[in-house]
């Protein structure tokens, strides 16, 4: 007889999926697809809250609630709620106005929520899954718009394409120590003296391609232009988010415990990566038009920043990564959320040069975008620079001060940019008239977003010392 | 970083000598033919040469053609049920030995795809028009 | 809570209230709040001025920002003897710049904006002098950097003047870059940012070094050069001064409060403040004495040949400026202070005069279009006309004091000193000629504008005169506070003026020099020659033969050409940074998605793969399986590179 696996500590998810499903199935009798958007937001509401009271371990270490995954897991809901705030109106001027997407997105926020509490490899690769394959469908829900259909495509294709590495990688590893258990393969590593070994090696540089997809590091970030510019702009919005936290989520697991001992070599393969990342994310970012397209390449260029906590393997490093998601969300999320409020009917508001002027006759809206632009660049009185400032300090504290120089030439080369967008808004004559979008479920999202960046900016020592405590909160049950 | 073979205490997973030869040949099998035909092979086209060859009639139409999404419907679904049954087999040959915990995991299973069947049939994914 | 935590917060709420009411209700009397509370800071600073004399000296954390594992960042007040020179400098000019403003920006439609700007900008700036730890400098520096950029943007219909605010933050990015890593250095090297404990243990570290790219880099040379790189960028030093002469595009009050009397002295305060970091630095303070010489020769001579009345005020600024690092860089930290303070009064007062001029002559900046306003202008001409001989050092007024200070300690300072001292002798020519050129050229002689314009000149009103006149009697007396020993002024300490002794507990004061009172009679009387050569040169040149200075510039064209187009800096870097930026940018994206990085990618792979390599090439289109491909290659990119190096 084989004994029933507690289930407390997998609450939330089970919550989540049948909300999911419930969601699903109430779209069939429910016709203001609004009623749908607010269940959603009740739902992942009611999903933070059991995510708070939850820890343990199951499945026989297969799933692990700990700090560490918690606090991923209030990055994801959090995007969730804000990315549906953002879709309400939105998704009805696009005329997709249908409620499998708020369920799609619960199930692709269940995925991560899956990733980040993978104790084991095949468990980690069906959150990726199922995150994955509703973010497909997301990303082409405008079936009616071509580029929309076009980034569903690629992003299906080349996230296959990632997927099979990873499944690479996981078969070699499972070869090798003949166990797909996170802490089982380092423990059989580190007791068979395994670290030199070429095909462990193998399929370390296959999880870094895989992981790099999902966080769309360059040279794996080919997709993340293309698809960001195409998906619907809530989901573009969503995506930038919740699946990249989900990869760092993933990435720190695995790196960090199954492939401890090979640190130096690891690190040596994400340095460059993270040189390369913030170098093509940074610098193609200038020429751009699309502010969608722009912001695809900041995505990019923050996954760079970002990786220097992972590369700094530290559990300040770590802390660090992990709050710097967090105020990413924040501070992304919003400045989407203003690119959206651009869109109206027959209007794309896509183009940079459509906020020249934003200023004059909307002021609240280029001030909010001011701060989420001062934010993405990294300028003190927000959280931006807060969160650069700690993974910095982690890469300086462990030993990578000059790496952490290249980094800041880049944030300095971001600035070009970000400002850029400040100076269209308030040193520009509008050209045409700008009619705004507003909707309260907009406007709160704004507000969420706004207040994030700023109190975070204000108050950064909590977040810092809350991600502290969350991975020594049973880090690596 | 070089990574240093054969050192004393290394596992080398010389069992997988011989995939990692045969991969090898087949690389330079497959890449030597191309490299070599390219040199070799004489180079003269023509209009004619270029044209696509169907049997010898002249090609008709595109050669990608377009199906209705209704067939791929269908096919989906089909896997969807094809793959549930494939389960169940397994999971009621060992039933007696797994008991409450496998019955309940495959009920849940099943109710998940119930769902499935739900939504697809109020979306009228079982009517050809 | 403390009185002094008002002077900031005053600014700040005035800020606060013109910014979110001004467009819809406070609209035209903008100025019913700002002034009254920038006034109001003015006499709490006062306040302040007289505790620090009683002796008080302030040092408290006002407000706990980030506690975090050894790490803490919090809001705190340091008022000393510097902070309170400060104080008075930038409340005053302020007080008087926002007065100014409201006659001068009268009618604008962006009226309450100003003010809201000039406000914030208060507010960062009080917030920078006030510090006590570098993380709130940092902000303040970071954040009178953002004002600089909205107030030269002021006009953003121009684009002149959205270029030049885009340069001025682009420039000083550079500049804050090294000041931030500096900041970040100094706290891993001492794990504190508090000013009390840094510069108390900062001697600890003297002779460590610091391995970079397997170079051993002395520790304290590092932080403090690094400290410097922020300077040069706010301070408009070589090589950074490229984006001063620009902001000149912004409204003339801006000119004048930021980019003459505090924004840009930000550097220069900076030094001295850290006086006891850069003091343990030989080769740092070397540098700071040779930039700070070099510059402001530099500047001197292209002043010479402009003919933009504000441009050329901006380059002496920028000479003047070199002024005070060049005494900062010999160790005379109290003689730079002491010359940032007088020179916040005659510089301000120097650009308001020519804002009057403009607004008189419908902003005409042209000084070669201007001439005999000093009919239809007296109170401009006289104020100005204090401010030239102050700026030029004739003895009485407060220039004198505070270059002859200079002077005298580069000329004491040893051999590298005597160095800089021929340059700030130099430029103390150039000053006093270029200063009178303007003087000549647009106050004196006949009218050479259009007739329109002569029609409308008149003197500008009470708003914008009074606080020329109380800068003058700034630029006249400020200096009496610094007249030194051989003059017969009050001696401090160790030889020193008064002014010397007030600051020296905070920046130290150089070794008493083994000089003689002759010595010292010279090198003043020498300085006061030159200056007054400077004035008679120009007379000569420009009052009474109007065409000497034209065969001059056609007899040495050469020299005239390359002063006329300062030096070609901007060509410069026009050509060697800003084109291959844009050059990078445009030919990694144009017309293609990132398809073509690849290009170079594939190109860069050995020309081993030959063939392949071309055929690859013509299938990267930027379709899916090409993204595929580029993933595919940085997979065995990293294969090769983990396996083979």
């Amino acid at each position: 007889m084989v004994e029933f696996p507690p289930l407390g500590p997998v609450m939330p998810e089970i919550l989540m999926t049948g909300f999911a499903l419930l969601i699903l199935v109430l779209d069939l009798v429910i016709k203001r697809k609004e009623t749908l958007a607010f269940l959603s937001v009740a739902a992942a509401a009611v999903v933070m809250y059991a995510v708070l009271g939850t820890s343990g371990v199951t499945f026989s270490g297969m799933f692990a609630a700990d700090g560490y995954s918690m606090f991923f897991k209030l990055i994801f809901l959090l995007s969730l709620i804000l990315s549906i705030l953002i879709s309400v109106k939105y998704i009805a001027i696009e005329r997709v106005n249908y409620g499998e997407y708020y369920s799609l997105m619960l199930f692709s926020t269940l995925g991560m929520m899956i990733m980040a509490s993978a104790g084991d490899l095949i468990v980690l690769y069906l959150g990726i899954e199922l995150m994955a394959l509703s973010t497909y469908v997301l990303a082409g829900f405008i079936r009616h718009a071509v580029k929309s259909n076009e980034a569903a495509v690629k992003y299906f294709l080349l996230g296959a394409f990632a997927s099979a590495l990873l499944l690479y990688g996981i078969s070699l590893l499972y070869g090798l120590t003949g166990t797909t258990d996170i802490k089982g393969v380092a423990a059989y590593i580190s007791d068979n003296g395994l670290a030199g070994n070429p095909a462990l090696m193998l399929s370390v540089i296959l999880f870094v391609v895989a992981f790099g997809f999902k966080i769309a590091a360059a040279p794996f970030h080919m997709w993340a232009p293309d698809v960001y510019e195409g998906a619907p702009t809530s989901i573009t919005a969503f995506m930038s988010v919740g699946p990249k936290a989900a990869g760092f989520a993933a990435m720190g697991r695995v790196f960090l415990i199954a492939f401890a001992s090979l640190q130096v070599q690891w690190a040596a393969i994400l340095i460059p990566l993270a040189i390369v990342t913030m170098a093509v994310g940074n610098i193609i970012a200038i020429s751009q038009t699309n502010i969608k397209r722009m912001l695809a390449y900041s995505s990019i260029a923050h996954a760079g920043y970002a990786l220097m906590g992972v590369i700094a393997g530290t559990p300040e490093g770590l802390a660090g990564m992990m709050s710097y998601l967090l105020i990413y969300a924040f501070m992304n999320i919003g400045a989407f959320a203003i690119i959206i409020m651009l869109r109206s009917e027959g209007f794309s508001g896509e183009n940079i040069s459509d906020y020249e002027g934003l200023s004059k006759k909307h002021p609240v809206s280029a001030a909010l975008m001011l701060i989420f632009m001062f934010s993405l660049t990294g300028i003190p009185p927000t959280a931006g620079f807060i969160g650069k400032f700690y993974v910095f300090m982690a890469a300086v504290n462990a030993g990578y001060t000059w790496l952490v120089v290249v980094a800041v030439i880049f944030s300095a080369i971001s600035a070009f940019f970000y400002m850029r967008i400040v100076m269209y808004m308030y040193m520009k004559e509008p050209r045409r008239e700008v009619e705004l979008t507003t909707s309260p479920a907009l406007g709160l999202a704004l507000a969420i977003s706004a207040l994030g960046v700023l109190v975070i900016g204000v108050f950064p020592g909590r977040l810092l010392d809350l991600a502290r405590i969350a991975i020594t909160l049973g880090w690596g049950l | 970083m070089r990574i240093i073979t054969g050192m004393p205490g290394q596992y080398i997973p010389s069992d997988y000598l011989p995939i990692l030869i045969f991969m090898m040949i087949a690389t330079a099998f497959g890449l030597g033919t191309l490299v070599v035909c390219s040199i070799f092979r004489p180079r003269r086209t023509y209009a004619e040469k270029l044209t696509p060859y169907e049997s010898g009639n002249p090609p008709i139409g595109e050669p990608r053609m377009r199906f209705s999404v209704k067939f791929y419907i269908i096919a989906m679904l089909f896997v969807v049920f094809d793959v549930e049954v494939v389960f169940l087999y397994p999971w009621a040959v060992v039933f007696d030995k797994i008991g409450l915990f496998a019955y309940v995991e495959m009920m849940l299973f099943i109710f998940i795809l119930l769902v499935g069947y739900i939504y697809a049939w109020k979306k009228d994914a079982f009517t050809w028009d | 809570m403390e009185l002094y935590t008002l002077i900031p917060v005053l600014p700040l709420a005035a800020f606060w209230i013109n910014i979110l009411f001004g467009r819809h209700y406070i609209k035209d009397n903008a100025h019913w709040i700002s002034v009254p509370a920038v006034v109001a800071s003015w006499v709490i600073a006062l306040i302040t001025l007289s505790d620090v004399l009683g002796g008080k000296v302030f040092n408290q954390d006002i407000y706990q920002w980030i506690v975090s594992d050894g790490f803490k960042v919090s809001v705190g007040f340091l008022v000393d003897p510097l902070t309170a020179v400060m104080l008075i400098v930038v409340t005053t000019v302020s007080s008087l710049v926002h007065i100014y403003s409201v006659g001068y920006m009268h009618k604008d439609p962006g009226y309450y904006r100003f003010f809201a700007y000039l406000s914030l900008f208060t507010f960062s700036m009080l917030m920078l002098v006030m510090a006590n730890n570098f993380l709130q400098m940092y902000f303040g520096w970071e954040a009178v950097g953002l004002c600089s950029y909205f107030l030269i943007g002021f006009w953003y219909q121009k684009k002149s003047a959205s270029d030049a605010a885009k340069k001025a933050f682009i420039v000083n990015r550079f500049g804050d870059f090294g000041f931030g890593l500096g900041v970040i250095l100094i706290f891993l090297t001492l794990g504190t940012l508090h000013y009390a404990p840094v510069f108390g243990s900062i001697g600890s570290v003297a002779g460590q070094t610091l391995n970079i790219l397997g170079t051993e880099v002395d520790l304290i040379t590092l932080i403090a050069l690094l400290l410097f790189c922020g300077a040069v960028g706010k301070s408009a030093q070589i090589p950074l001064h490229v984006w001063l002469p620009d902001a000149m595009e912004g409204p003339t009050p801006v000119s004048a409060l930021i980019h003459a009397a505090t924004m840009v002295t930000a550097g220069v305060f900076m030094v001295a403040r850290c006086a006891p970091i850069f003091s343990l630095s030989p080769t740092t303070m070397a540098v700071v004495a040779v930039v700070g010489g070099v510059t402001a020769i530099f500047a001197g001579t292209i002043a010479l040949v402009q003919n933009d009345i504000k441009r050329i005020i901006a380059y002496s600024t920028v000479s003047q400026l070199g002024y005070m690092f060049l005494a900062c860089g010999v160790g005379a930290f109290g003689a730079g202070i002491f010359h940032l303070y007088t020179h916040a009064f005659f510089k301000a007062l120097l650009f308001l005069g020519a804002g009057s001029v403009m607004h008189a002559m419908s902003g005409e900046v042209n000084i070669q279009k201007m001439g005999g306003l000093k009919k239809y202008m007296p109170w401009t001409y006289w104020t100005f006309l204090l401010a030239s001989l102050s700026i030029a050092g004739i003895p009485g007024f407060a220039g004198f004091f505070s270059k002859d200070e200079i002077l005298w300690q580069a000329y004491a300072a040893g051999p590298l000193g005597k160095f800089v001292w021929v340059l700030g002798a130099i430029t103390a020519l150039l000053t006093a000629f270029y200063s009178f050129r303007i003087i000549y050229l647009a106050f004196h002689g006949k009218f050479r504008g259009t007739e329109e314009q002569k029609h409308h000149l008149h003197e500008s009103p009470k708003s914008m005169t009074l606080p020329l006149v109380l800068l003058a009697v700034g630029a006249v007396a400020a200096g009496w506070v610094g007249i030194p020993p051989l003059l017969g002024g009050t001696i401090g300490i160790e030889h020193s003026d008064k002014f010397g002794a007030f600051l020296a507990p905070v920046v130290g004061h150089p070794h008493a020099s083994v000089h003689t009172h002759a010595e010292e009679w010279a090198v003043m009387g020498l300085s006061v020659l030159l200056a007054i050569s400077g004035i008679l040169a120009a007379r000569y040149c420009y009052l009474k033969n109007p065409e000497l200075p034209v065969k001059i510039g056609e007899k040495f064209k050469f020299a005239y050409r390359v002063l006329w187009n300062k030096y070609y800096v901007d060509e410069l870097y026009d050509c060697i940074i800003v084109k291959p930026t844009f050059w990078v940018a445009r030919n990694i994206i144009v017309g293609i998605t990132d398809g073509k990085i690849i290009e170079g990618v594939v190109n860069g792979v050995p020309a081993a793969i030959g063939r392949f390599s071309e055929s690859f090439r013509k299938i990267q289109t930027g379709f899916t399986h090409h993204y595929a491909m580029v993933m595919a290659f940085g997979l065995l990119a990293i294969a090769i590179a983990v396996f083979f190096f």
